[in-house]
């Protein structure tokens, strides 16, 4: 393993953090990929070496999970992971369209990452927002009713370095690896932002008003 | 006209809908006192009573599922959330645990109290952090309140609750797999029996219920079993919520009792996208056979969606008007499948790349007739082979759709390509130029 003194004492720290979750410890082993990724920016060799000898595993048994799930990236992923929901729903809506311009605007295609190592795109499977369709998600952010140029907007604001707040969601997308640290079940204060509920969270709410909300006793 | 029933998303529009002083102020955590003081025993049957059933698609009846577990042998037992919300077309769970996450934790920990259980998980998918943002918070809210940890309110009675996030695959949603991915390993159905009832998270006792079914508890303890009874249909009680996506004027959730109508919600939604029709639907995600304007006056309770060719599933209603082409919406289905069948079984695995084959050759207007007749052949060497419902789910679009629209099969087939103006369905304007093929994810 290559990582630093500093690094490695961090690691192992969080580790034993996670690992004390559960009752069986390689129950630990999915947040701790998601640690991994908060470091490294991407499942490494290291990582895996890690979580191997954290685990009792071998470094095979680490990787055979670690293949296994989307969210774990084999190559260094960009800053911002931006996902295009492709799936019938949003596809239909104009999800294609989202996908088509946003792929030649930024100049790379799925699982691919821009030279600046800023954007990694990807063609994104349901995302369970389908009311708000089109969706685009960006480091696992909401990014709601989606058209081609605000989701190029979006786009280009993280690649000029600007703060970008999802439609739902914090004040604004963090980088892959502080979101990769939340994943792993580190807390990092910004539960309480809001950008509001949504239009569509509402919806039956609003209805039950005008009728009265007379079905059910509050 | 059915009314709504805003009950778990009734508190969605308070101010910090999903912090604990709020969700205490609107009456939170008084029925888990309640529980508290009640035999666990009587808590199941008060469940089993009230005719609760999961609502993570499958239907079974919650209380039943607990009353399964096989008598204390001193280890022990678990209950699993499954937060894995990733059926398309689903998203009733993902807003419940944003709003209010306190819902979901305080059903979670009456259900342990009623099952035995001292150790609860809640495996979210991972690709939705604000909610695990949400969910962190209120299980630490909830342990500094008293309601988690040691000797809960002086009850004698112990619970930890771990929030886990998953790492993207839609088959964690299935119990079994959702499992193995909990205890560190590919997220691969297990055989079944044994059931997680008896041999489940480390092979010990398990209940494994949907989010919107343990958050759905603290009502039923609080309001009565009779209050919960005296909603819904015959043998499909009380309320849940209602997912409308697609070409509708307001898509969004609404509460209502089982048994309410497509018509009834359309009402309340504000219709079909104005200038069009309805085309057809799916009345519980995208592994329900699809339904048309033929059956807007359905029941969606259990029965009345099964008796009618489908399921009510998790109550996703994604709407399709005129402008949509069905084989495209089914072909992308079908990708969706083989991208995240696990592998583990051959029907599934082959048969979802085989049906993907066969469909976009049809929706590049490259196929034959006898290409339809394969497909639903092919349906056929899956549905019921499969090793979990995913392979079913697979085929269930592809055969509603072929037997509702076979002519609009043919019709690709015949003009050598797709008779639909793609950007007619989207919800912004462009010119449709010709679209990149392209692998799908």
């Amino acid at each position: 393993m290559t990582y630093d003194e500093t690094t490695l004492a961090q690691l192992t720290e969080d580790a034993a953090a996670i690992i004390a979750r559960y009752p069986v410890k390689r129950s630990a082993l999915l947040p701790m990929l998601h640690l991994v990724q908060s470091v490294d920016g991407f499942v490494s060799p290291d990582g895996i070496e890690f979580c191997a000898g954290q685990l009792d595993l071998t470094a095979a048994e680490v990787s055979a999970v670690a293949t296994f799930y989307t969210q774990y990236k084999r190559r260094p992923n960009g800053e911002y992971q931006v996902g295009v929901c492709t799936n019938t729903l949003c596809a239909v809506m104009g999800g294609d369209r989202i996908w088509d311009e946003l792929s030649e605007h930024v100049g790379v295609g799925h699982d691919e990452t821009t030279e600046d190592g800023q954007i990694t795109l990807e063609r994104l499977e349901c995302n369970a927002a389908c009311d708000y369709a089109p969706v685009m998600m960006v480091n696992w952010e909401f990014f709601d009713n989606q058209t081609p140029e605000s989701a190029k907007q979006v786009v280009d604001d993280l690649r000029a370095g600007k703060d970008v707040a999802p439609t739902r969601g914090p004040a604004k997308v963090c980088s892959f690896k502080q979101v990769s640290r939340v994943l792993a079940g580190f807390e990092d204060g910004r539960a309480d932002e809001d950008q509001g509920a949504g239009t569509p969270t509402l919806a039956g709410l609003e209805a039950a008003k005008e009728q009265g909300w007379k079905g059910a006793a509050k | 006209m059915t009314d709504l029933v805003p009950v778990l998303s009734a508190t969605w529009g308070s101010e910090q809908s999903w912090s604990l002083d709020t969700y205490t102020d609107a009456g939170g955590y008084a029925p888990l006192k309640k529980a508290l003081g009640m035999e666990p025993g009587d808590l199941i049957q008060a469940v089993k009573d009230s005719g609760l059933r999961g609502r993570g698609g499958a239907g079974f009846p919650t209380g039943m599922k607990w009353g399964f577990l096989p008598p204390d042998d001193g280890g022990p037992r678990y209950l699993v959330v499954n937060a894995d919300e990733s059926e398309p077309g689903t998203c009733k769970d993902i807003p419940t645990m944003m709003s209010a996450p306190h819902a979901l934790i305080e059903g979670v920990i009456i259900t342990s109290f009623a099952i035995g259980c001292n150790h609860a998980f809640i495996y979210l998918r991972g690709e939705v952090v604000h909610v695990y943002r949400r969910l962190l918070q209120a299980v630490r809210e909830a342990y500094e309140a008293g309601h988690l940890g040691k000797d809960i309110h002086g009850s004698g009675f112990d619970l930890d609750v771990t929030v886990h996030a998953g790492a993207g695959a839609y088959i964690c949603g299935e119990e079994t797999a959702l499992l193995d991915s909990l205890e560190g390993r590919r997220g691969q159905p297990r055989l079944k029996p044994p059931f997680p009832a008896v041999a489940g998270l480390y092979a010990r006792p398990t209940v494994v219920n949907n989010v919107e079914s343990v958050a759905s508890v603290p009502a039923i303890v609080d309001k009565g079993v009779e209050w919960f009874t005296a909603m819904g249909t015959e043998r499909s009680k009380g309320m849940g919520l209602f997912s409308l996506s697609g070409h509708v004027t307001r898509p969004g959730q609404y509460e209502a009792p089982l048994g309410i109508t497509l018509r009834e919600l359309l009402e309340l939604a504000g219709g079909i996208r104005e200038g069009h029709e309805l085309k057809f639907w799916t009345p519980g995600g995208s592994s329900t056979p699809i339904f048309t304007q033929d059956h807007l006056d359905t029941p969606l309770d259990y029965e009345s969606v099964g008796a009618a060719g489908s399921m009510l599933g998790t109550r996703a209603l994604q709407l399709f008007d005129d402008t949509t082409c069905v084989v495209r919406a089914v072909t992308r289905w079908t990708e969706f499948y083989k991208h995240e069948s696990c592998g583990k079984c051959t029907p599934c695995r082959e048969g979802t790349y085989w049906l993907t084959q066969i469909l976009k050759r049809i929706e590049a207007g490259r196929g034959t007739e006898a290409d339809i007749q394969q497909l639903l052949d092919t349906c056929d060497s899956i549905a019921g082979r499969s090793f979990c419902a995913l392979g079913d789910g697979a085929t269930s679009s592809i055969i509603s759709s072929v037997k509702l629209f076979r002519e609009e099969y043919e019709a690709h087939v015949e003009q050598g390509g797709c008779p639909f103006d793609h950007s007619a369905a989207a919800l912004f304007d462009y010119s449709d130029t010709p679209a990149t093929e392209e692998a799908h994810a």
